[in-house]
């Protein structure tokens, strides 16, 4: 296999994942809230709507060469008026990704 | 409706008649509709791109290069060189959804596209050779090398893109995000 070079340069930005959606007694599993670093009101989360979110883990089990893993989703919507976002994913995040962190990519882009 | 003369002194001549008869039943069970799929169009170019922006590309091979735009082709795709010379992106098509565009505009109106299509790009299909048991093993492939044709489009496009010796230096450089960045709050 090729071995790859690390990442040339940082092209996303820092998130961390909160939990998931909820009310006082239940919770909806099929979207996570999400912080995004320097996001900190409502409007600055316009810029992110769409935008790809990985959540990026590592497993004991190599596979395809790699024991990294990743789950893909993407942000729908803002969530509060402190700038969190509410993301989808393809699998719904595993309560042991509660608190860890995640990628916000810059792509799909609209500048 | 089609217009039909009609015989007999009576009926006045001519009688508007539809061109095709209505079915005599209507079918019992009810016919689902085909309804036609329009095609999906071409992509609508974002007006911050226009030739002659310099794209930061965001994924791929060449993520966080800047590159300049060069014309959309037909498929959508975006037309694209580093120039080569400058910082070793060839001539590219990339999705303009992996792209941010800057407000940097660069004089391209000397460069001729007129040639390069589509067609341009992808691999010539490679001839499949049936060969018996290890031999297929032993031969390894040839690297598809690249066309002299292709080596000197690029290099007359690379001449044709001018640039001044500050500009080579940005496009040289890759674009990046550091601790703290807020891309929301960036004008490109």
């Amino acid at each position: 296999m090729v071995k790859k070079a690390g990442e040339p340069c940082k092209l996303y930005c820092k998130g961390r994942i909160l939990g998931y959606k909820r009310s006082k007694v239940n919770q909806y599993e099929n979207q996570s809230l999400i912080k995004i670093e320097n996001v900190n009101q409502k409007s600055d989360t316009e810029f992110y709507l769409g935008k790809k979110v990985v959540y990026i883990y590592k497993a004991k089990k190599e596979v395809k060469g790699s024991k990294f893993r990743a789950i893909w989703g993407k942000v729908c919507r803002p969530h509060g008026n402190n700038g969190l976002v509410r993301c989808r994913f393809r699998k719904n995040l595993p309560p042991s990704s509660i608190a860890g962190p995640c990628r916000i990519m810059l792509y799909p882009s609209r500048v | 409706m089609v217009k039909k003369t009609i015989g007999g002194a009576k009926n006045g001549g001519s009688r508007e008649v539809p061109a095709v008869k209505a079915p005599k039943y209507y079918p019992a069970d009810d016919v689902p509709v085909k309804t036609k799929r329009e095609s999906s169009g071409v992509a609508k170019l974002r007006a911050s791109i226009t030739p002659g922006t310099v794209l930061i590309l965001l994924a791929g091979r060449f993520r966080g290069k800047r590159v300049v735009f060069l014309k959309q082709l037909p498929s959508g795709l975006l037309l694209i060189t580093g120039p080569y010379a400058v910082n070793g992106v060839p001539l590219r098509r990339v999705n303009q959804a992996y792209v941010i565009a800057t407000s940097t505009k660069l004089d391209v109106s000397k460069v001729d596209t007129t040639a390069i299509g589509d067609s341009y790009f992808g691999k010539a299909k490679a001839k499949k050779s049936k060969k018996k048991g290890e031999e297929v093993f032993a031969e390894e492939e040839p690297k598809a090398e690249l066309s002299a044709d292709a080596i000197a489009t690029q290099k007359k496009v690379d001449a044709a893109v001018k640039l001044a010796p500050m500009q080579t230096k940005y496009l040289k450089t890759r674009f990046s995000l550091s601790n703290g960045d807020a891309p929301h709050k960036m004008c490109f």
